[in-house]
């Protein structure tokens, strides 16, 4: 508890230190935590290998970008469209191919991805502005104050990483929580359990990849230009090795996924050429030496009578 | 009365006729057994009751009411809860929490409740931590709910396997092996346990090959042979039949 208070009072403060260069990378941090949280919900609580999560992230900066651009919809009066578009699509995927199993699900998410960033690039419907994206997205207000400096959107993406931590933290310890962890582990022994394993699927991809679409929107407003190429099929690769680096199912080891995967490269820009190398090696490491991550998921805690009320030891 | 009554069920796989023309009904508050070789059929005929698998031919009713195709999980809700033969627990999760697994169904809240803690899902979470604590009591199990579920021995395994399918609040339990791996004094345990249930009004429907179980639980007894039901009675009748002993000795020629 109290190194989480500490690094969260260092993070509080951490924007009058540091340079807009610095802050900018700490921003990525968060928009990539929140995403890495949304894919968490998906891929470590509920086991579903979806290597395509960077679509429902377009289609919530996309959603973000041709709203406000169009119809001058402030920003962050967006984040529920956002929510919604991309949990539609999400849903309309997601029906005819969550009972694929493991590999097989994988691999269309990942067609998945790559047929809405070509759709993108090839402007469908004539709305996305093809290769070059969409630009002029207006800054976000928060109480007529507008949000334009690296160190704002720190604390904007800040209060959005907050809130999603919080409510994610409370789903994780809830009847939902569960229920996914259940199909996780055997789905058959779940749904004899009486869980309603494919309506829990559904959900709980659709719940990812709507807050994703929030976070687009996020990232859209940062941005104030959006094109195909920031949401290849890299970055659907950087969130997953996120939440399987850090830890699937476990709130800090996304947030410390995150900042691995996205701060350590920052940091090490003057090894440009042989980063990817070590961050290869890495990986081959961690997955030989702690295949549950780095801070691996930890079991729930219940108040049992004769425990003094904290739960028993695990 | 009848709780249970499976009328021709019938299922194949590829060519074989795993189960052929099954019918017997299960009277409310009773403790049925259900024996028969390896490979009889057994454990078919209760994946088909609990919609693991589905009937090519026949029905299932349940108090009155056809749930041959039925999704497991609604079945589950309306009543009839099922342990596996090869024991099928959440491995990595605790024990208390694998029972928790069997309240769901009598829950209801949803991840917007969660994320709010409403006093409704609050409430909920009590209640079912409760029953869940109350079932690991019921079974034997009080004091290890913090265990992970692959730490258990074989023996508690399969009796947390009971108290998840008890914390469903089933009507009928279907029990597959209950007794399998279990050492002499752990069976004359689940024999007492098997009376508990039905003290609680729960019938119950077992699939055993340890004879002693069989013969002392049960009060009806329905022997399968090669999917087809050769006999049924009580313990004593179905003993002394012929086509019984023949199917699990063989005939002299």
């Amino acid at each position: 508890m109290y190194i989480y208070g500490g690094i969260f009072a260092a993070l509080a403060v951490a924007p009058l230190f540091l340079n807009p260069y610095w802050v900018d990378v700490l921003n990525n941090v968060g928009l990539y935590a929140i995403l890495g949280l949304s894919l968490n919900l998906i891929v470590g609580h509920a086991g579903l290998f979806n290597l395509g999560h960077a679509a429902f992230f377009a289609v919530g900066a996309y959603t973000a970008a041709i709203l406000n651009t169009q119809f001058a919809i402030p920003v962050l009066w967006l984040l529920p469209a956002c929510a919604l578009a991309a949990g539609l699509f999400a849903a309309v995927i997601a029906r005819p191919i969550i009972h694929l199993r493991g590999d097989y699900l994988c691999i269309v998410t990942i067609g998945v991805g790559e047929i809405l960033r070509i759709a993108l690039t090839n402007d469908i419907f004539g709305i996305t502005g093809g290769p070059n994206g969409i630009f002029g997205i207006s800054r976000p207000t928060v109480f007529g104050y507008v949000i334009r400096k690296p160190h704002e959107f720190y604390y904007l993406i800040g209060a959005f990483l907050m809130i999603t931590i919080f409510l994610f933290h409370r789903l994780e310890n809830s009847r939902f929580g569960r229920a996914v962890n259940y199909l996780r582990e055997d789905e058959t022994a779940a749904e004899g359990s009486g869980i309603d394993t494919s309506h829990y699927k559904l959900a709980v991809f659709v719940l990812g990849a709507a807050w994703a679409g929030m976070a687009g929107d996020l990232f859209a407003a940062k941005m104030t230009i959006i094109a195909p190429e920031s949401f290849s099929f890299w970055e659907s690769v950087v969130m997953f090795a996120i939440v399987i680096l850090g830890g699937s199912g476990s709130i800090p080891g996304v947030l410390l996924g995150a900042v691995l995967f996205v701060g350590l490269p920052e940091a090490f820009r003057d090894f440009a050429d042989a980063r990817m190398l070590i961050f290869g090696a890495a990986m081959v490491v961690m997955m030989i030496v702690r295949t549950e991550g780095i801070l691996p998921q930890r079991p729930r805690l219940y108040p049992l009578p004769g425990s003094g009320g904290t739960g028993g030891k695990a | 009365m009848t709780l249970l009554s499976l009328t021709g069920l019938t299922k194949s796989f590829g060519g074989l006729m795993a189960v052929n023309e099954v019918s017997f009904d299960v009277p409310v508050g009773a403790v049925v057994g259900l024996i028969g070789p390896n490979g009889a059929g057994k454990t078919t005929v209760f994946n088909l009751i609990t919609g693991n698998h589905r009937a090519d031919r026949g029905t299932v009713l349940f108090e009155g009411r056809d749930i041959t195709h039925w999704r497991t999980h609604r079945i589950v809700k309306l009543g009839i809860a099922r342990t596996f033969q090869t024991i099928r627990l959440f491995q990595n999760l605790s024990v208390l929490e694998n029972v928790l697994a069997g309240c769901h169904c009598r829950m209801r809240s949803g991840p917007a409740a969660a994320m709010l803690r409403t006093p409704g899902a609050r409430r909920e979470e009590k209640a079912a931590l409760e029953r869940a604590l109350a079932e690991l009591a019921f079974v034997g199990l009080a004091g290890q709910e913090m265990q992970l579920a692959k730490n258990l021995s074989y023996g508690s395994q399969r009796l947390l396997e009971i108290a998840r399918a008890l914390a469903t609040e089933p009507k009928l339990v279907i029990l597959d092996e209950p007794a399998g791996g279990m050492n002499e004094q752990e069976t004359a345990a689940l024999i007492g346990t098997i009376g508990r249930i039905r003290q609680r009004g729960i019938t119950t429907l077992l699939i055993e090959h340890d004879m002693s179980l069989v013969m002392k639980a049960c009060e009806r007894i329905v022997v399968l042979e090669y999917g087809s039901r050769i006999a049924e009675g009580t313990p004593e009748a179905v003993q002394g039949d012929p086509k019984v002993i023949e199917a699990y000795l063989g005939t002299e020629d």
